[in-house]
């Protein structure tokens, strides 16, 4: 019963979201703000994990590749392919999740507790226009160009990984990439990425927005967030990888 | 003017506000006072906006809030100034982009003019050379102040304080007593005050309301506070002996 609750308390949070902002200089500087708070600032985090996941991937696949026919441009197809599909936009997306998500929470909670959304309410500032529809524009607009930057640093840690170890040859990765590059899939991933991106933003701003009592809930209320936050990325993406790519 | 009638509020089981009516004239520095969950900050809360009351008006300037437009609202929203329990001042925003805010949310000022206007109200509260300050540098007597000042940068018609004094020492706590006393004469706002804080009571009371359980108990100056045989309040506001000491002189007297 709760969750169906809350399902509907999201749905009419999400009304007064979308409505049109008060001061368009000032909801443009925080949708500025915003940009560099969730996106600039993960890019080191995003391109860390992409680049040694990407390695990863490519060593594991020449590790499990004994068998001599089998062909070795298949490391870079496998690692090209785990990328673009997978890694750069549902993994990246959970690791965001729970660096961005719990910023989220924390610091509209942390208004909450103090009253600096009554303060923006008596004002008469529609607060979650003001505060959470800046982070969806950020999010969703950015996080595609995270995903990006993780497919290249992926498929580019994964060479690097080649040349480290010799496990392989990079002509044979470089031409793994090449094989059957479909460029749907970058387009799928995009998708994926722009719906992931409007879930990071909303369902923790949801849960900051609503708590009730002082720092230990604000705390209780983050972790809610990010564990919610992951539960409905991993199911869309079930959803959306059948719509998409079936 | 700001009349309120009848009002009542509950959340689920628990009913807070009974049926208050009141009155809070321009140029007057009105107080509530009552234990704590006597319901003063729903009541300040629910004269706000904040909350919407389950039954009764209240009226701005003679127009019910009911009655009113989205459009009027919104204006009105505009000449409220609050100043909140813990400041509310925005923690990512220095003292001078806190106050002015409100200006540029709601105003079409340039940014000189805007400024202008900060440092006269920083000024007027008294505070210098804090502008590029963050509230997290500020004491809790200078983070009052800030919220004052951002309360009255609109040039309000009315102002809601939530214990201004709660945390403060008390030479701080007159100080802003008698901040807020200045600028309701000076600016002729409609200010309620919620306290607990008997020094502000026989300070700046110049009206007192006295509320229990939700339901309004008592009401009178600071004057008739000394005089007054109600149970209720003598118990509340001469709790400690120091004010039982001064209640007894003034009626000796």
């Amino acid at each position: 019963m709760n969750y169906i609750k809350s399902i509907g308390a999201y749905t009419i949070m999400l009304k007064s979201v979308f409505k049109k902002p008060q001061k368009r200089k000032i909801f443009w500087e925080a949708v500025f703000r915003e940009i560099d708070d969730l996106g600039v600032k993960s890019i080191g985090i995003v391109a860390f994990i992409s680049f040694f996941i990407g390695g990863v991937v490519a060593i594991q696949t020449a590790l499990n590749l004994e068998d001599p026919i089998i062909p070795k441009d298949l490391i870079g197809f496998a690692t090209k392919r785990s990328m673009i599909l997978e890694f750069s936009s549902t993994f990246v997306m959970v690791i965001l999740a729970g660096k961005v998500g719990s910023y989220i929470t924390s610091s509209i909670g942390t208004m909450r507790v103090t009253e600096q959304i009554d303060a923006l309410e008596v004002m008469g500032i529609n607060s979650l226009n003001y505060l959470v529809l800046p982070k969806i524009l950020a999010t969703v607009f950015f996080y595609p160009f995270l995903v990006l930057l993780a497919m290249f640093l992926g498929i580019f840690g994964g060479w690097v990984a080649g040349i480290a170890t010799d496990l392989f040859k990079p002509g044979d990765y470089i031409a793994g990439i090449q094989l059957d590059f479909e460029p749907y899939l970058v387009a799928y991933s995009l998708i994926k990425s722009v719906v992931f991106a409007f879930l990071i933003a909303t369902i923790p701003s949801y849960f900051g927005y609503y708590v009730k009592g002082g720092s230990l809930e604000v705390g209780r209320a983050s972790t809610k967030a990010v564990v919610w936050t992951i539960v409905v990325i991993i199911f869309s993406n079930y959803f959306l990888t059948q719509m998409l790519l079936s | 003017m700001l009349e309120v009638k009848g009002i009542y509020k509950s959340f689920g089981e628990a009913s807070v506000l009974k049926g208050i009516d009141a009155t809070f004239e321009p140029g007057k520095t009105s107080l509530i006072i009552g234990q704590s969950g006597s319901g003063k900050t729903v009541f300040l809360k629910t004269l706000l906006g904040l909350h919407i009351p389950d039954k009764g008006t209240i009226s701005y300037d003679g127009q019910t809030t009911e009655s009113m437009t989205i459009e009027e609202k919104r204006q009105l929203k505009q000449d409220l100034g609050m100043v909140f329990q813990g400041s509310a001042l925005f923690d990512s925003l220095t003292v001078e982009e806190n106050v002015m805010f409100p200006l540029k949310m709601f105003t079409n000022q340039s940014k000189s003019e805007m400024l202008d206007r900060v440092d006269f109200v920083l000024k007027r509260v008294n505070l210098k050379d804090s502008n590029h300050k963050f509230p997290a540098e500020l004491s809790g007597g200078m983070q009052k102040r800030v919220a004052i000042a951002r309360a009255i940068v609109t040039n309000p018609k009315y102002l809601f304080c939530d214990e201004p004094n709660s945390g403060l020492d008390p030479r701080t706590s007159i100080v802003i007593d008698n901040l807020i006393q200045e600028i309701t004469d000076e600016y002729q706002i409609t200010t309620v005050i919620n306290t607990h804080d008997m020094n502000s009571v026989m300070e700046i009371g110049e009206k007192i309301i006295f509320l229990k359980d939700g339901l309004k108990e008592w009401e009178g100056t600071s004057n008739d506070i000394f005089k007054t045989d109600n149970e209720a309040v003598v118990s509340f506001v001469y709790s400690s002996n120091l004010f039982k000491k001064v209640r007894k002189v003034y009626l000796e007297e």
